[in-house]
């Protein structure tokens, strides 16, 4: 069962694009994901897919053709980091209000400036808000898998919403690692074909994609994009439990490691939950009842699940890959907290922003943390709620 | 808690540190293990110093860090030894593989009282004789296989046949020399006393 490998992450990415086989994949390189482009087009050039790659100018033309791709009813994917992403701003937002479910690879890097090539979470969080659903990949396993699960998702007719499958730069995307691969012929059943109900092509149906839409019509199609995101939830839920079936590996909103006894947790997202689990089992063989929640679905965010799940903890602390600029905490530490809020559970919960950069997160680090939260503990609230992790002074 | 088992790579650009590190890396998957090889990113360029990391363990990997507390150090240039402090963290009951010909007195002043083990190879020697051009990557790869023993050296050299039939398919007349700079460098690496 499975086929035992070692790849990168990027490599992983690759090899998933590979076997779902999409019509189209249009992309741009650009570090670090520029490898996924590269060993894609090998691909082609090689016949092992019947993929139209579409090697175009910039990012801006890379969305525009996954958008023209899918609108005349084929699957596109992409992949792209950071200024990549920033550049497909425009496009991106006429993806996810088309309704066309394209599939990227984000490989998180920070968006510059000043320039810097190394991995936080900046991209990915200037695009929250975009309509695009979010799920953040812990390894290269998980990179994988959930690339699988995309399409699924994506294209599901309750959802219809384009989907990022985001895996931190260079510490996932470039570090060589065990990964169980699936046979092709299996991905490509769970994978299915893709036949849109309505697509530019279907000469039966002549259709309009993307008029004007004016005062008396957007919001009501902004209501249904929300409907959509709402109802992703459920069908992320139902491809994860197929997933389940195939290959043993189970997938939810979040991951809870050694939460359900925990007194103190920490909620963060991709390759830093690993370090986390790591001070996690130290911590608890030391008596001290550590606990990590990782977040997997990010958008849509899982807020009702996520507040009922924290809510027995004395002390949270929410990491942030990502400095918000905005006086009052990262986005994930606002969303978490105002989740906790709207749910009526009162934990006390301060946010760290961490890993900025590329600045590497260790083991003692995310051990300080939990070292503050049994601190935290002690008093009635929380004070100074933004802090820092790794930040030198 | 594990068996776990760190190892930080010093080279310069160009070296083949970075190749070595994923070699080592595949070497070890083969036997069975679960792997990290990851190079630390900079600015890179030919010359520059570059830090490259392995992680071996029998058990899963989760940790995502750099090392910091290594269990061995491979130098790949001797050079690095004046500007990088490569023995940063070292653990004493660990050891540190220089590509160097320098002798033990030179070594203890360069090293700032590292009290583990020290070993060294002389790669431009093995990779002349063996390759005809310098390409310390093999011979230190062998080295490192041979000091940590994180692997029965027969077994290694089987699949490194293997890894270069499958690495140089396309220059097959490589193969040898690369097969006779392994065999040379695991006779050649030496304990400094």
């Amino acid at each position: 069962m499975g086929i035992r490998e070692r790849l990168s992450g990027n490599e992983a990415a690759a090899t998933a694009m590979k076997q779902i086989n999409p019509d189209v994949v249009a992309a741009f390189p650009i570090t670090p994901s520029t490898e996924i482009p590269q060993y894609f087009s090998t691909f082609v050039d090689n016949g092992q897919v019947d993929t139209e790659f579409v090697a175009v100018e910039s990012e801006h033309s890379a969305m525009s053709a996954c958008i023209g791709a899918e609108a005349a009813g084929a699957r596109a994917m992409t992949a792209t980091s950071a200024n990549g992403l920033s550049l497909m701003w425009e496009m991106i937002y006429i993806a996810s209000s088309l309704r066309l479910p394209i599939v990227m690879s984000l490989v998180n890097r920070a968006v510059s400036g000043p320039l810097n090539i190394h991995n936080d979470h900046s991209d990915a969080m200037g695009v929250r808000d975009s309509g695009w659903i979010q799920i953040f990949s812990e390894t290269n396993q998980e990179a994988y898998d959930n690339l699988i699960m995309a399409h699924r998702i994506a294209e599901n007719k309750d959802v219809l919403l384009p989907l990022m499958v985001c895996q931190d730069g260079f510490i996932t995307s470039h570090s060589i690692e065990n990964i169980e691969l699936l046979e092709d012929e299996k991905v490509k059943e769970f994978v299915g074909e893709y036949h849109p109900a309505h697509y530019l092509l279907n000469k039966k149906e002549p259709i309009a994609i993307g008029p004007l839409d004016v005062q008396t019509y957007l919001f009501e199609h902004k209501y249904q994009q929300a409907e959509a995101m709402r109802n992703a939830k459920k069908v992320i839920l139902e491809v994860a439990k197929d997933f389940e079936k195939m290959t043993g590996r189970k997938y939810d909103l979040f991951e809870k490691y050694k939460l359900d006894d925990a007194e103190i947790a920490i909620v963060c997202m991709n390759s830093t939950a690993g370090t986390t689990k790591e001070v996690v089992d130290a911590l608890r063989e030391k008596g001290i009842k550590a606990g990590l929640l990782k977040i997997r679905v990010y958008r849509p965010f899982p807020e009702e699940e996520v507040a009922k799940t924290l809510s027995h903890l004395n002390a949270v602390a929410v990491l942030d890959k990502a400095e918000s600029l905005n006086g009052a905490g990262g986005a994930l530490f606002t969303d978490v907290t105002s989740a906790m809020q709207v749910n009526g559970i009162n934990v006390p919960t301060c946010g760290y922003v961490y890993g900025i950069g590329g600045r590497d997160t260790t083991t003692k680090e995310i051990e300080s943390v939990y070292n503050d939260l049994i601190e935290d503990s002690k008093k009635d609230k929380i004070e100074n709620p933004y802090r820092y992790l790794g930040l030198r002074k | 808690m594990s068996d776990m088992i760190e190892i930080r790579w010093h080279g310069r650009g160009g070296q083949g540190a970075k190749t070595a590190s994923l070699l080592l890396a595949d070497a070890a998957f083969n036997t069975g293990k679960y792997i990290q090889g990851f190079p630390e990113y900079g600015p890179e360029r030919m010359g520059a110093p570059l830090t490259a990391y392995n992680r071996i363990s029998s058990s899963p990997i989760r940790i995502h860090s750099n090392i910091y507390e290594p269990d061995y150090v491979v130098v790949v240039d001797d050079t690095l030894l004046e500007s990088v402090d490569v023995t940063a963290g070292l653990k004493e009951d660990g050891a540190i593989l220089i590509n160097t010909t320098k002798g033990k007195d030179e070594l203890d002043k360069l090293l700032k009282g590292y009290k583990g083990k020290v070993y060294t190879i002389d790669a431009r020697k093995v990779s002349m004789e063996t390759l005809g051009k310098y390409f310390p990557n093999t011979p230190m790869l062998a080295a490192i296989v041979k000091v940590s023993k994180i692997m029965n050296e027969e077994d290694f050299v089987k699949d490194m046949q293997e890894s270069f039939k499958h690495k140089f398919a396309k220059k097959p007349e490589v193969i040898d020399g690369n097969m006779k700079a392994l065999q040379l460098a695991l006779n050649e690496v030496k304990e400094v006393n």
